[in-house]
């Protein structure tokens, strides 16, 4: 069978493609994806000669898990769509969040602003300017209480995107639903807290790598007894990605991520099968719709194979890569803005077709500001187009068996293999950062891809061909000056009701815990009940762990 | 004919930038691809990481003694930051150094930041070819 297929093949070749060619030439000399993965002509049957079914890509649900995490995908349950939200105070938010489950929003994704992120409470010299501008501006529990008063904490799931400052805003979470009369056991949602790519593509850290991961470790050890349902972690390309690196370099870079945090928690005592299953992960979704799918296809058998071979994981649960995506906000342009409604939709439907368990589509505004009401909700449709009238959801894994795909699903896990034995020959991930290794990846990647726009060997539509005269969007997204102010005199109040003496004790148990080799978690929850502000627990961990320089 | 050479080795110096990233925002791609696009454009190029404050930021520039700042922000904190840069140069006897900007600034808030002294503000969309063209345009090595 497979003789004749050459044959044809190469017959096909020299006759009907030889003529077509003479005539005409192809558009390029040759076709690469965003990592240089040069793209064949046609696929065939050739390309999967050695494909061995049943051990490379199994069944849903089951071991390495390349066609799926759950045997019954989207036809058992859709992908959670939730979008990402925050901005001024916790007031302004909330009321978006109500606006996004009213139209059909099925998990919370909360988005801080930077002080929060990088520990520092809205009246802090350095919060100049920032408060309440990327994301929501929390200083005290009192503001979380804000943030999700009117929703029931039990029936719906949260990610915070937060990660030098998770524990904190976990334990504040944890203690709103106490307040609901809810447990912690029955709690579901993420934290970021994914230290390392502070330090390679975002920059929200505050404490060095190896204090920052006892705190990751400690927030691990806590969640397996107190939340149980809770992803402890979210390992994430996504920054990496919009930082400029290929879908080769973010699949290598976010799993030698995600090894250096296995290895972290297996030092701090913990057995793998114990916390691996609740370890999550965050990509990107880029415009290049096959190798995106085929991209994290091989994400999820790389893993499940990493913890089986290296890791000795003995359930199955502990090697599923259950992932987040997010449509690439550096994909989309200023100019013509509803093109981005588009190329978000394609990001989106070529993650649906990689199996995606929970997605965040960006706004056509996303250039421009946070999304307006209703650039959010056109996004939000995109999503439930895609689900209810597309009928892509209606089936498992269609596009496995397609030779591009499954030829392209095997090339990126060989070369994203690469970089990772590259890396863990460097001493693994802390390393490779530490050395500024990954950071020059990424950085030459995204050089080479601005020089292609200008350069014009990489189109933007809109950008450099198709450009028009136009006005920039004026109706965006403004956060009002008042904002910072608002938030400085609650905490005020906050600071003044509160039994300062109580405080004061709690950040001193902190310390002392910090300072050995107690969990953290219990201490921060303890002072977050007590209305201690996310600064001054922050404060006292960097009394104790220093502050990182970038080199 | 030599002497010609000579006289134009003596009258032109490379331009010297700094790029810089003042308050939080950690988004320094843009920041990035500029400051490496500049020096293939044979300028002399210093980048100070992100987490700048706007006395950092001046105090850098005087010291590495540029032509030019360029600011990147993408967290909307722009209004607050570019013009301290720019006022704390001035009272500090620099404001011979030329500031400019970049990153998400709505296109209204442009007008305040020249008012206030940045000299050009580039938004998503602009090339580095843009931004070298500017600055040699702009900057006086001679």
């Amino acid at each position: 069978m497979s003789k004749n297929i050459r044959e044809e093949f190469e017959r096909w070749g020299k006759t009907t493609l030889n003529k077509a060619i003479s005539k005409a030439p192809e558009r390029e000399p040759s076709f690469k994806t965003t990592s240089h993965i040069e793209l064949k002509r046609l696929y065939t049957p050739l390309d999967v000669a050695d494909l061995d079914y049943c051990g490379e890509l199994g069944f849903p649900g089951e071991f390495p898990f390349t066609r799926g995490v759950q045997p019954t995908m989207y036809r058992g349950r859709l992908w959670t769509m939730r979008q990402y939200a925050g901005f001024a105070t916790p007031e302004e938010t909330n009321k978006r969040y109500k606006y996004l489950l009213e139209h059909g929003q099925t998990g919370l994704s909360v988005a801080f602003d930077l002080p929060t992120q990088i520990g520092y409470d809205s009246d802090h010299p350095l919060s100049d300017g920032e408060v309440g501008k990327v994301g929501v501006a929390i200083d005290t529990l009192k503001d979380i209480e804000i943030l999700f008063d009117g929703i029931p904490l039990d029936k719906v799931s949260t990610s915070m995107t937060i990660n030098s400052t998770a524990a904190i805003l976990l334990t504040m979470y944890i203690a709103v639903a106490e307040k609901q009369g809810i447990k912690s056991e029955v709690l579901q949602g993420t934290i970021q807290n994914d230290i390392l790519k502070e330090y390679a593509a975002r920059g929200t850290y505050i404490y060095p790598p190896l204090e920052s991961m006892r705190i990751v470790t400690d927030i691990f050890a806590f969640c397996k007894n107190r939340v149980p349902r809770w992803n402890t972690i979210s390992i994430s390309g996504y920054h990496m990605r919009e930082a400029g690196c290929t879908a080769v370099q973010e699949v290598a870079f976010t799993l030698t991520d995600g090894i250096a945090y296995v290895e972290a928690a297996i030092r701090a005592g913990l057995d793998v099968d114990s916390f691996a299953s609740r370890l999550a992960f965050f990509f990107c979704c880029h415009n290049t719709f096959i190798e995106e799918i085929a991209k994290f296809r091989a994400a999820r058998s790389l893993w499940a194979k990493i913890m089986k071979e290296r890791f000795k994981a003995k359930k199955d649960e502990s090697c599923m890569l259950r992932f987040h995506t997010q449509t690439a906000g550096c994909s989309l342009t200023a100019q013509q803005p509803d093109n981005n409604v588009v190329r978000v939709a394609f990001q989106a439907l070529a993650a649906v077709f990689g199996g995606t368990q929970s997605l965040h589509t960006n706004s056509r505004d996303e250039a421009y500001a946070l999304p307006t009401e209703d650039s959010v909700r056109l996004a939000l449709r995109t999503q439930q187009l895609i689900a209810y009238e597309s009928g892509v959801a209606d089936m498992i894994d269609p596009f496995g068996g397609s030779y591009a795909v499954e030829a392209l699903t095997d090339e990126i896990e060989s070369k994203s293999m690469e970089y990772i034995e590259k890396i863990e020959a460097m001493g693994g991930a802390i390393k490779a950062i530490e050395s500024g290794y990954i950071q020059g990846e990424i950085g030459e990647s995204a050089y080479q891809y601005q020089k292609e726009i200008e350069a014009k060997k990489r189109i933007i539509v809109g950008l450099n061909l198709f450009q028009m005269e136009e006005e920039p969007l004026r109706d965006i997204l403004r956060i009002k000056p008042e904002v910072e102010q608002y938030q400085k005199k609650k905490l005020a109040r906050v600071k003044k009701e509160r039994n300062n003496t109580k405080v004061k004790e709690a950040l001193a148990v902190l310390k002392k815990a910090a300072q050995g080799t107690d969990n953290v978690v219990p201490p921060i929850l303890e002072a977050v009940k007590l209305y201690a502000t996310l600064g001054e627990i922050s404060d006292t961990l960097r009394e104790v762990f220093g502050e990182y320089r970038e080199r | 004919m030599r002497y010609a050479l000579c006289m134009e080795g003596s009258m032109s110096r490379k331009i010297r930038v700094l790029i810089a990233k003042p308050g939080l925002d950690g988004h320094d791609r843009g920041a990035k691809v500029i400051a490496r696009a500049l020096r293939d454009a044979g300028m002399e190029v210093i980048y100070t990481g992100i987490r700048q404050t706007p006395e950092q930021i001046a105090n850098a520039a005087i010291q590495e003694d540029v032509d030019i700042v360029g600011l990147s922000s993408l967290s909307g904190a722009h209004n607050n930051l570019f013009p301290k840069v720019v006022n704390i140069l001035r009272e500090k006897g620099a404001e011979d150094i030329l500031v400019f900007g970049g990153g998400i600034v709505p296109v209204d808030d442009i007008p305040g930041l020249k008012k206030a002294g940045i000299r050009e503000i580039f938004q998503p969309g602009a090339s580095t070819e843009d931004i070298i063209k500017y600055i040699n345009e702009n900057v006086k090595t001679t």
